[in-house]
């Protein structure tokens, strides 16, 4: 048992518990019976076919999208439509996002210090040498004064990266980070997303990148159509499938 | 716990897939809809509740006006003078045929419908997408068809039609005339501006930049003025253009610089790939325009193009500045007639007006965004 | 080089044949070729005036109170359609289904009925059948609106009103200064100050002081019914009080439209992004949807400006006293000098219209996004 398990071990706390989780598009059941228990400094790669409902899933966990069934605990607070509570939540699980989304009239450094600023009430020196930390972290401490139009696609996802990081979250999702890249830039994503893993951040993670998977994931959850099909091991996941939906979905991968 | 065992723990191989299940009753059919939509928080339901308040104070007196306590048929003004009377339809209907033709001869007024019929088809024609030989309607709409309407309305002699002086048109048939007439003289004039301004000659691009956007900053009413009274001057005595044909060339100026600015959108819509493939194949420039990028760039404006008719054919109502009878003219002068008199007659002269331009107006535009979705379509394959 | 030869050419003889027709014409037709009638006596009076302004007064004179009356409307009416025009575009895009609806009945109706139509409406059919001064309609603060006109309060200057005045503008000042402070700190420190409250005192508080220290220098002049009219206050002419209604409304329609496209265009990523970083909607909207907005507004914003100012000329067909109704209507039929009074008519507008364009063009340009 290495390192990292005996830390998961230790801090055995749940950070994001979903029982019995059901969600509905109008009559279209798009999440069916979904149970997890997410532990704290958890790392997580959802993977699974689109249409899976693998992004409506982690979606569901920071409520920008909300579920008719079940629950879904994040940091021991429940999700519910209490917009206090939602906000609570949001405060504490950071995300990024398949396109960025960065603040095209802010400057890189307003991008990052504009929510502790106004959310946690962070006095703005204190924000930017924040901010200014953790574009460090993401390799582009140079480029706080420009703006995301000037940067390119990897770029914007390590600035997206480091401004959800500046609201100190407890938990990571990540929704499709590499997918809107060119190849050349997927990689430097990925080594800031692995530097983040080896810091002790919990992350869930929806991605096509295997490698990365096979790298840093403690638990590799197979979606389809909705339902949880297979949780596994990495090494175990890819070597060794155990459902006829996980081997076909992994035939067609690799 | 052992680090194994949380390992196995977390371990999941699913054996029987979960149900797919209709959603739960309370967040679908009707009440929840009413619920999410109408009463979702505090304070959205005090606006529904105000909203009601609103329509319930102003719908039933509407309602009652327009229809309730209407007068359908009366002779004259006497049943719609009665205290609770509403609108006086019966008016309507007795001015009908002023409204559309205005004081044109009884017995000539054939050829206003003849006009109103050759006008519809061609228009139709043009518009339909899937009509064939559309080019042929082009041609027959923006040549043939502006001379043929002038013979038929204003007469010709030798060919046994009675001139009908222009002073005598009015209602419908002039507003219309004055915005087909529009749109027939601006679209081309607009096309001609929108390259010229694009030209790498500046003069041209100077000319037609200046003339575009001194005819965008001024009022219509003043392009009205300038062509009511200062035409004529341009032209010596024996040529003064006839009293409905200066109103009609200065909303036709003033129409083409707006157009003008749609076709240029539609221009700078055209990926440059498209020019330099032409000058690739060898085409000259002028084919180039003729062949390719003109019926592109009008694909893309249509839209566009119904705007400016739409804006254009509301427009015409100034044309009773400089004494001209349109529609909107025709209305206001019938609701003075005195044997009609009363309180309920200007409202409903002006309810059958706005009645009558919103749906011109409303339906022509849901025609546009219906062939706008079309033509999206088609390009999106 | 050849075409552009070419070009002049046929614009230069154009333009000469012009010139001489013009004048041959305008000489047998006895119409005058200069600006003398600029300082003859006007002879007719206008209902309202913003200087002072009599039948014996020129018509350079009766020029700038059209000019007036013209700006008058159009800065009033800006206003208007703007705060309108806004609610309305963010109804719109409400949760609540009967106010969306309705919101789009209110746009739909008033974009394809002509804005003529509607003015002549609210003319014809309502202002003037109200009934007379004696029945008038009361409204609160002592406003009343009748066939002659809408009755408002208007306040009367004495001689201590300077400094009044001052302690106004002074409190305005300083409470716009402490709000930038309060803000500036906010970001700095994150402690909010009680911004609220503070500005409301120096707005209110301020003056109030003053103009009870100065012995109540301000007073109120009301409308009062005196026989068949109203004595006191300002009244509102029935002709503007239609331009500006039916202007407002009219143009509000098309700025709704405008705001909806507007706030729809931006992506709804970012309002994701905002909302995953824990913003609250309403900081949401204020840091990140609305800057992004106002970009894809101001531009078509701009156009409905424009119309506005330029609508305002229908003034004319209701006989509300601007510059077209005025100059190139009265004195144009007085005069007969046509040419001069259109072409001047026409450069005044033209003036207003770029002064505007220019005006929205340097708020645009500090809204753009930079771009590699």
């Amino acid at each position: 048992m290495d390192e990292h398990e005996a830390t998961l071990v230790q801090d055995a706390k749940t950070a994001i518990e979903i029982r019995a989780l059901n969600k509905w598009y109008g009559t279209f059941h798009v999440l069916r019976d979904i149970d997890l228990k997410v532990a704290n400094r958890e790392r997580i790669v959802i993977c699974g076919p689109s249409g899976s409902g693998k992004s409506t899933l982690i979606r569901c966990i920071n409520r920008l999208e909300t579920h008719q069934q079940g629950q879904i605990i994040v940091d021991g607070i429940e999700l519910t439509e209490d917009l206090k509570r939602i906000d609570e939540v949001r405060r504490e699980v950071g995300m990024v996002f398949q396109h960025f989304n960065l603040f095209p009239h802010l400057t890189i450094l307003e991008n990052c210090t504009l929510a502790p600023i106004h959310v946690r009430k962070i006095p703005k020196a204190e924000a930017e040498a924040i901010a200014k930390h953790y574009l460090a972290k993401v390799k582009i401490p140079e480029q706080a004064d420009k703006y995301p139009g000037q940067l390119s696609g990897g770029q914007q996802q390590r600035v997206a990266i480091a401004r959800a990081l500046c609201m100190s979250p407890k938990i990571m999702l990540f929704d499709e980070p590499t997918s809107a890249l060119d190849p050349e830039m997927v990689q430097e994503v990925l080594e800031t997303m692995v530097a983040l893993a080896k810091d002790g951040m919990t992350m869930l993670c929806v991605t096509h990148e295997m490698g990365f998977a096979r790298q840093v994931a403690d638990r590799v959850i197979f979606m389809d159509r909705g339902e949880i099909v297979e949780i596994n091991r990495p090494e175990s996941f890819f070597a060794n499938p155990q459902h006829e939906r996980t081997k076909l979905f992994l035939s067609r991968l690799l | 716990m052992t680090g194994e065992s949380f390992a196995r723990q977390a371990i999941f191989v699913r054996n029987k897939d979960a149900n797919v299940l209709p959603p739960p009753v309370s967040t679908r059919g009707f009440v929840a809809t009413i619920r999410q939509n109408l009463f979702a928080s505090a304070a959205s339901s005090l606006m529904t509740i105000a909203a009601f308040a609103l329509v319930a104070a102003v719908l039933p007196a509407l309602l009652r006006f327009l229809i309730f306590d209407a007068v359908w048929s009366a002779p004259d003004g006497e049943l719609c003078r009665a205290t609770r009377a509403g609108a006086c339809w019966a008016f309507i209907a007795r001015k009908l045929p002023y409204f559309t033709y205005g004081s044109y001869p009884l017995d000539q007024r054939w050829r206003v419908d003849v006009m109103f019929g050759l006008s519809f088809v061609l228009i139709a024609w043009l518009l339909w997408l899937g009509a064939p030989a559309r080019r042929l309607a082009a041609i027959l709409f923006f040549l043939i068809y502006p001379i043929l309407g002038f013979v038929l309305l204003h007469g010709a002699p030798s060919l046994g039609l009675p001139i009908v002086d222009t002073d005598l048109w009015g209602g419908i048939f002039v507003s219309l005339i004055v915005a087909i007439t529009g749109i027939v003289i601006s679209l081309p004039l607009g096309i001609l501006l929108a390259m010229g301004r694009r030209s790498p000659l500046p003069l041209l691009a100077i000319f037609s930049t200046g003339f575009i956007e001194f005819v965008r900053g001024v009022p219509m009413i003043t392009v009205l003025f300038m062509a009511n009274f200062m035409l004529p001057l341009f032209v010596p005595e024996n040529l003064a253009p006839d009293r409905l044909l200066r109103p009609v060339i200065g909303v036709a100026l003033f129409a083409s610089a707006y157009m003008a600015e749609v076709v240029r959108g539609g221009l700078q819509a055209i990926p440059k790939g498209q020019m330099e493939g032409a000058e690739a194949l060898g085409l000259r420039p002028w084919q180039t325009m003729q062949l390719i990028i003109l019926p592109q760039a009008l694909t893309h404006v249509i839209p566009g193009i119904v705007n400016t008719f739409i804006g254009l054919f509301k427009d015409t109502t100034l044309v009773a500045a400089v004494g001209i009878f349109d529609f909107l003219r025709t209305v206001d002068s019938a609701r003075l007639d005195p044997a009609w008199a009363g309180p309920a007659i200007s409202a409903t002269g002006y309810a059958f007006a706005a009645i009558f331009y919103f749906l011109f107006c409303f339906g022509i535009s849901r025609y546009s965004l219906f062939v706008e979705r079309r033509l999206a379509r088609k390009r999106r394959r | 080089m050849l075409y552009q030869a070419g070009f002049l050419l046929v614009l230069g003889f154009l333009a000469v044949t012009a010139v001489i027709n013009v004048r041959a014409n305008m000489q047998a037709r006895g119409i005058p070729m200069d600006f003398s009638f600029w300082d003859n006596t006007a002879g007719f009076d206008i209902n309202q005036a913003l200087v002072p302004y009599s039948a014996l007064s020129t018509y350079g004179q009766a020029f700038l109170v059209g000019l007036l009356n013209t700006l008058l409307v159009a800065a009033i009416g800006l206003v208007l359609t703007t705060i309108i025009g806004f609610a309305i575009g963010i109804a719109r895009l409400s949760h609540n289904w009967i106010v969306a609806r309705l919101a789009m009945i209110y746009v739909e109706t008033l974009r394809n009925v002509p804005l003529l139509l509607q003015l002549l409406f609210w003319y014809n059919a309502v202002l003037k059948p109200l009934p007379g001064p004696r029945q008038s309609l009361s409204l609160p603060f002592s406003i009343y609106l009748n066939n002659r006109g809408l009755f408002i309060p208007a306040p009367v200057f004495a001689s201590g009103a300077e400094w009044f005045a001052l302690a106004f503008v002074f409190g305005l000042l300083a409470a716009f200064l402490f709000w930038l402070f309060a803000h500036k700190r906010q970001v700095q420190t994150g402690k909010r100050l009680p911004v609220g409250l503070v500005t409301t005192i120096l707005i209110i508080g301020m003056p109030l002081a003053v103009f009870f220290l100065a012995w109540q220098p301000l007073s109120f002049s009301y409308p009062e019914l005196k026989g068949f009219n109203f004595m006191g206050g300002w009244r509102l002419l029935p002709e503007f009080v239609t331009l500006l209604l039916g202007l407002s409304l009219y143009t509000a329609a098309f700025i709704a439209e405008i705001v909806r496209a507007g706030i729809e265009a931006v992506p709804a990523g970012q309002s994701e992004a905002a909302a995953a970083l824990g913003l609250p909607r309403k900081l949401a909207l204020r840091y990140v949807i609305v800057p992004q907005a106002l970009r894809v507004i101001i531009p078509p914003l701009t156009s409905q400006y424009l119309n506005l100012i330029k609508n305002s000329s229908l003034a004319v067909f209701i006989g509300y006293p601007d510059l077209v109704q005025v100059f190139a209507g009265t004195v144009l039929n007085q005069t007969g000098a046509a040419v001069q009074i259109i072409c001047i008519t026409m450069a005044v507008y033209l003036v207003i219209s770029l002064a505007t364009s220019f005006a929205m063009n340097l708020f645009n340009r500090r809204m753009a996004l930079v771009e590699r």
